[in-house]
């Protein structure tokens, strides 16, 4: 039986308000609509006692990953969480992520994310492709299998929370030594495209700094699409750079590339925040 | 003070599908290319697509071709389309899905590990190629990293409010940043409008907030032709409920996987009204039949119809319907797996859209150009679903080789001065606010005008209804120069942004309705409950809009843009229509 939705009457938000150089929480107040979510409430904010509020959004569907914000002190998607679905004796918080840098109110800046984007290596594909085993006629060969592995990946909206809750950046600002859950999951879905001829485990090793990951998941619990982001991305790609890297055979016999995987990326540092 | 300025052989205004492709292209061309997004790079509307992308690639009808596409799209469309282009689409969807797989994207598979294909409305055949129901991201992360890897530069949360011309021609355009209110320009010999669509002109719609018709607004100011701006598809199943979240789009696909539509009474209702397609008729004929379902008392709680997909396996739903499943537990508290859903129409996409040359994407201004929702032609009167990520492609690839085509027949552009100071006086207008000045508040404003466009400009339509609409717009017309900001402030300013957003949503609102009057008959999207019946004349005549003077809106019927050696195939099809 479906739940039943009511009106939640009066509610009180808490939103931060300010910008880089000072700033604090502000108390409003509204009338709630049975089945409200943050973001309606903070546009109806915005329409009605703070005309100039700043807030991101976009799609309002859960699906562009816009409106991150740390409510009640966790990172979601305001257009995602309902009210009554948060503890309705106390006021609900609303701040701005805190691994970027702020511009305003509940909007931060965060270009960094794209220029971490900029420096993967993109697909490419193998140049040994098999006519009739990986391709036909020059359409792809993919069992859906290996579709459904990657797939996992590529649902990410790219809302940065993960990158705002993972502590190596969150805490220790260690921006310009580890590309942070979301870019390390993008490279496993390039890496584990079956037609994709790049061996980027150096980049990952390397720039992409997976050795500070420790594994916390801490990333995996605020996914709102629910990506196994440490078990199935992490962690496997953790494997292979032990293997690889740290094996005494291959380290005398010198380590050949990855399933045959022979073009290196073009690499540059990682970039600062 | 110096204003930030660019300089670009193509410049593309807008970053979802069809602009990435536009740019992709552009760059590929040799252009120095830009490209300008309101808001950032992978947000834009084009990631909102579930269903999947139309080909005819027959990897699981083998039977399908670009001819029975093509056939199905014009026949969705009331044979209103610009003939070239459904013809195009049809022909270069499949290399353009093609394409995108060999970049990177990953879709569905066929049993033989092939791209798999969906049965959708109006399509002839399984032809839409999906990755679960999110394949509008998987076509936007793709086209974004192919974007990212080209020599593309990103202007990311930047608001353009004006088109720049010199003479005749557009040479660039002007705008602010978003973050810091700071004016930036960019001079461009081409310039790509890639804007989408206009939803928000509706209080009911799945679209974007940032679908606001800049484009349509833009292009018009400039001096570009309109087409079809009557035709505005509201997609059947949007949720009705809880009201947060009305609008939002519930995809085909759970028609195309085999959902069922019921009334109240338990009547399976599309047997009454399209008893050869049910549930998978054209989105024109669902949408209005749920609406008179619900108009007539049988509708649910909620005030729409029932869809139902609680006979099918659930983890087949939850496979195949995986963001459905989520977005009804998390936002409605229902579980699609075992109990209904509610649903009922809202407004999806825009038909209509600035003039284009079929091949080029080409205005009859110079040095402007536009595709994907932001042009009109390719779907006539309506929409087939699926269409629209195959238009962005194919279209966006077009426009971009056109645009660097004629970038580089140019020598160089420069920005005359006046009308730099033009633009750079309407947005500090907006934010001049003093006492006693008549302020009009522009979030208040948005919501009148989404009040008097549903009211009388919605599903159905009548004389009277188009009439007081009309008036009403005029009387915001009047009003409209008095837009202001409630804060002054210049960064990230939501009201200073929503001010001339507003302003295009006008200009955008008067072209439906005003075409709205004009068409009388009822025809794919544009229903007339004074005017039911199809009209011969209407039926071979598109309505082209430009502005004659400032304050002068110009109407013009003009014939349909056929192509005689498609006349068999259109014919065949008519035939086989009337015989069924």
């Amino acid at each position: 039986m479906s739940e039943t939705l009511t009106a939640g009457g009066t509610r009180k938000l808490q939103i931060w308000r300010g910008d880089l150089t000072s700033g604090q929480l502000v108390d409003y107040e509204l009338e709630t609509e049975p089945g409200m979510v943050v973001l309606d409430a903070v546009l109806e904010i915005q329409r009605s006692q703070a005309p100039d509020l700043a807030v991101r959004w976009n799609c309002k569907a859960a699906k562009c990953g816009s409106c991150s914000a740390e409510i009640n002190g966790k990172p979601r998607l305001m257009c995602k969480t309902r009210l009554d679905h948060l503890p309705a004796d106390e006021p609900i918080t609303v701040e701005p992520m805190r691994a970027f840098p702020l511009i305003r109110d509940l909007v931060t800046d965060v270009s960094w994310n794209y220029r971490v984007n900029e420096q993967i290596t993109p697909f490419t594909p193998r140049e040994n492709l098999r006519e009739g085993v990986d391709v036909l006629n020059g359409d792809f060969l993919i069992d859906q299998s290996e579709t459904d592995r990657i797939s996992e990946f590529r649902k990410c909206i790219e809302c940065f929370m993960c990158q705002d809750v993972c502590h190596i950046l969150r805490d220790h600002r260690m921006h310009n030594r580890y590309y942070g859950p979301r870019f390390m999951m993008r490279i496993a879905s390039l890496d584990m495209h079956p037609l994709d001829g790049v061996d980027r485990l150096d980049q990952i090793a390397d720039e992409g700094g997976i050795g500070l990951c420790n594994i916390t998941k801490c990333c995996t619990e605020v996914c709102p699409e629910n990506i196994h982001i440490t078990d199935n991305a992490i962690i496997p790609m953790k494997e292979r750079v032990v293997d690889q890297r740290h094996d005494p055979i291959l380290k005398i016999l010198g380590r050949t590339p990855n399933k045959g995987r022979s073009k290196p990326p073009a690499r540059s540092a990682t970039p600062e925040l | 003070m110096a204003i930030e300025h660019h300089d670009y052989d193509v410049l593309v205004l807008g970053s979802g599908g069809s602009g990435l492709r536009a740019a992709i292209a552009a760059a590929e061309a040799g252009a120095r290319t830009g490209l300008v997004c309101k808001s950032l790079l992978g947000k834009a509307h084009t990631v909102m697509a579930e269903g999947g992308l139309a080909a005819a690639l027959g990897n699981v009808a083998p039977e399908d071709g670009w001819t029975t596409h093509f056939q199905d799209t014009m026949f969705g469309g009331k044979y209103l389309n610009n003939w070239r282009m459904a013809e195009l689409h049809a022909k270069e969807a499949p290399d353009r899905a093609r394409e995108l797989e060999h970049w990177g994207a990953i879709f569905d598979r066929t049993p033989d590990r092939r791209m798999s294909q969906r049965a959708f409305g109006g399509h002839t055949y399984k032809r839409l190629v999906h990755i679960g129901d999110r394949t509008g991201l998987e076509m936007i992360r793709t086209l974004q990293d192919k974007t990212v890897h080209s020599d593309v530069d990103v202007f990311m949360e930047t608001t353009i409010t004006k088109l720049i011309k010199d003479g005749d021609r557009v040479v660039g355009c002007f705008g602010y940043r978003r973050a810091t209110g700071e004016q930036i320009t960019f001079s461009a010999k081409a310039l790509v409008l890639a804007t989408g669509g206009s939803g928000r002109i509706y209080r009911i719609t799945s679209n974007s907030q940032d679908c606001t018709g800049d484009g349509y607004s833009l292009a018009y100011e400039a001096g570009a032709e309109m087409v079809d701006m009557e035709f505005v598809q509201f997609h059947p199943t949007g949720m009705v409920y809880p009201p947060g979240v009305a609008g939002l789009l519930v995809t085909e696909a759970v028609r195309g996987e085999g959902g069922i539509l019921r009334n109240a009474l338990g009547e399976r209702f599309m047997e009454k009204y399209d008893p050869k397609r049910m549930e998978l008729s054209t989105r024109d004929v669902v949408a209005r039949s749920i609406y008179t379902e619900v108009k007539e008392g049988r509708g649910t709680p909620h005030g729409g119809a029932f869809l139902d997909v609680s006979h099918l396996d659930s983890d087949y739903v939850k496979r195949k319907l995986p963001s459905m499943y989520d977005q009804f537990l998390e936002l409605a508290g229902v579980d699609i797996t075992k109990e209904p859903m509610q649903v009922g129409p809202t407004c999806h996409y825009f038909m209509g859209g600035i003039k284009v040359d079929a091949d080029t994407g080409a205005t009859r201004v110079p040095g402007l150009f536009s595709t994907g929702e932001a042009s009109g032609g390719m779907n006539g009167a309506n929409r087939l679903g699926g269409n629209s990520l195959g238009d962005l492609l194919v279209f966006g690839r077009r426009a971009g080789f056109g645009a660097a085509e004629a970038a580089a027949q140019v020598g160089s552009v420069s920005l005359p001065q006046e009308e730099i100071s033009a633009a750079q006086a309407e947005v500090a207008h907006f934010l001049s606010r003093s006492d006693g000045d008549n302020a009009e508040n522009p979030f208040l404003m948005h919501r009148e005008l989404q009040t008097i466009m549903g009211d009388g400009v919605g599903i159905f339509r009548d004389k009277e209804g188009l009439t007081q609409a009309i008036d009403r717009l005029e009387s915001l017309q009047g009003r409209v120069e008095n837009l202001k900001a409630p804060s002054d402030r210049l960064d990230y300013n939501p009201g200073w942004q929503l001010c001339r957003e507003v302003k295009n949503m006008l200009n955008v609102s008067l072209m439906v309705a005003r075409a709205a009057l004009m068409r009388e008959e009822s025809r794919g999207g544009h229903s007339r409950l004074d005017h039911t019946a199809y009209s011969d004349y209407w039926g071979a005549h598109n309505i082209v809009i430009h502005r004659e003077s400032e304050h002068d809106m110009t109407l013009t019927p003009t014939p349909v843009l056929t192509r005689d050696e498609l006349v068999e195939l259109v014919e065949a099809r008519k035939e086989a229509e009337k015989a069924a």
